[in-house]
């Protein structure tokens, strides 16, 4: 639906792969809201309205470390990596409604030098989407994954539409390449071809390690205010012409599902670009969330940027890299920026849209888009305007 | 390595697990709209009803989608061998995760004929797996 509500604080912390450095996923995400909210021109006492990202953190913790005394609005999205865009409805409508002046956004986790996601996820059923249907139907069979569950449909894409590892690796590769425009890019200084793109090793094939997001230490947090708000504070203010969120259908179980391609996104797309009253031609760029290269293709066709079944080509020949016809991911992404769960993503389309994004600005860029993805394909967009 | 992890036989699962065990594959059908379903669930998705009864399986069916996890992301998968957790769709429509047995990953093919096996993982426990017709 659409909002009368403005992002009006970005904060990001370093984001490393460094083994000198341990930070706790509280204090990146304090440290990023706390950047957020001086972004703003704001004191952290404006701030009555928090949503932490699910699982990471809570709203007790962040408000007793912020001194957030007077939170009038509390409230979690559990969509997964979907949530950080999701929550940017939720916010909006709170901020328009009156039910907060000043929503604060953080997210982030201790993904490199923390827990593992890939030493934590199986083990614990209450964890995982779909709980104790994956604990009694996946698991057992070796199934633990999110690279292995979303591979099975990639293969599936891959036999039924002709998508080829040389189109996902496009899309590794057009990421990996913003990333060298991005100061706080993990994989800036490390570039990389297609030829390493299909070298590299097989992790739950057909996905290679290069089709997998990164473990990083990271936080980013923004804050969402209503348009009147917005006139007085210190940097021009972002709009969110729209947002919606959609889940697949069942949400708890991904291979029974009659039109198997079929997420969130799919149906939350054509209601923000409705409500916004513009097509998905119209973007200047989109951030997509990319934990891993198929579900970029899956977004861009389900979101409506390309026919199902055109994904593939779509991401070829530079069409989604700076300068190309649609950016995607200009700040190099989950796959080659840092994994931020999704709020790295909203905070460099607030950069692009305040014409702050340096070397990586996408000329002239009025009108974005950002997706999120989460669980078993849970989705959310926001349609962001200057 | 630990020990594999295996369901917990409790309410439905209970049920559908009891079925392997004495080498049946049942599925649930709806008594309302007889729509055949997996996973266990207590009321029909397509007609609200919950009135089901477990119908057997003709146990047949083809391989719909699989991965290979060549990198153990669980201290009880190891990565070598690799095992490919697959779904197959059997011939009522259903489709389930499983294990096409007695197969390298690299002859698999979307579209392979299989029939189940069942394989006890435990004294408990019967997992349902499938193998090449
Ligand atoms: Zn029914």
């Amino acid at each position: 639906m659409t909002t009368r509500a403005c992002i009006v604080g970005i904060g990001e912390t370093r984001y490393a792969r460094d083994k000198t450095w341990s930070p706790t996923t509280l204090a990146l995400n304090l440290e990023a809201a706390t950047c957020a909210v001086e972004d703003a021109g704001l004191r952290l006492a404006d701030v009555d309205g928090v949503m932490p990202f699910p699982g990471l953190s809570n709203v007790e913790e962040i408000a007793a470390n912020l001194g957030l005394a007077e939170v009038a609005f509390a409230s979690t999205v559990h969509m997964g990596g979907a949530s950080p865009v999701a929550s940017l409805l939720h916010a909006g409508l709170a901020v328009t409604s009156g039910a907060a002046k000043h929503v604060l956004l953080p997210a982030g986790w201790a993904g490199y030098s923390g827990a593992r996601a890939r030493q934590t996820v199986a083990t614990d059923a209450a964890s995982m989407p779909g709980g104790g249907i994956a604990r009694d139907y996946y698991v057992p069979y070796g199934l633990t994954a999110p690279p292995q569950w979303y591979a099975l449909l990639a293969r599936r894409h891959m036999a039924e539409f002709g998508t080829r590892p040389e189109q996902l690796g496009a899309i590794a590769v057009a990421m990996r390449r913003h990333a060298q425009q991005n100061p706080n890019a993990v994989m800036r200084g490390r570039p990389m071809a297609l030829g390493d793109y299909l070298a590299s090793p097989m992790i739950a094939d057909p996905y290679r390690l290069l089709d997998c997001c990164l473990e990083t230490d990271g936080g980013a947090a923004i804050v969402v205010t209503s348009e009147e708000r917005a006139r007085d504070l210190a940097r021009p203010p972002v709009r969110i012409l729209a947002a919606a969120a959609g889940q697949p259908y069942p949400a708890d179980e991904i291979v029974s599902r009659k039109d198997l391609f079929r997420i969130g996104l799919t149906s939350a797309a054509p209601r923000a670009f409705g409500a916004a009253g513009i097509r998905p031609s119209d973007a200047d760029f989109a951030q997509i969330y990319d934990c891993f290269t198929f579900e970029v293709v899956q977004q861009l066709e389900e979101a409506g940027f390309c026919k199902r079944g055109e994904g593939g080509a779509f991401v070829e020949g530079g069409r989604i890299e700076l300068g190309g016809e649609l950016p995607v991911n200009t700040h190099g992404g989950l796959l080659s920026e840092a994994h931020v769960v999704g709020m790295s993503h909203v905070v460099e389309a607030v950069k692009q849209l305040r014409g702050d994004a340096g070397p990586r600005q996408v000329a002239g860029a009025e009108l974005g888009v950002v997706t999120g993805f989460g669980d078993f394909g849970d989705g959310s967009i926001a349609i962001l305007a200057r | 390595m630990s020990a594999r992890p295996l369901p917990q036989l409790t309410g439905l699962s209970a049920a559908f697990y009891a079925f392997c065990k004495a080498r049946e594959l049942r599925f649930q059908r709806c008594s309302g709209c007889a729509a055949w379903r997996h996973v266990p669930r207590e009321r029909c998705g397509e007609c609200g009803s919950p009135e089901f009864t477990w119908e057997r399986s003709s146990g047949r069916g083809r391989l719909f989608t699989w991965v290979v996890a060549t990198r153990s992301m669980h201290p009880a998968f190891p990565s070598e061998p690799p095992l490919a957790p697959a779904v197959v769709e059997t011939d009522e429509g259903v489709r389930l995760v499983t294990e096409v047995v007695g197969c390298a990953p690299a002859e698999l093919q979307i579209g392979l004929p299989v029939e189940v096996v069942f394989e006890d993982v435990s004294d408990e426990v019967t997992l349902p797996k499938f193998r090449r017709l």
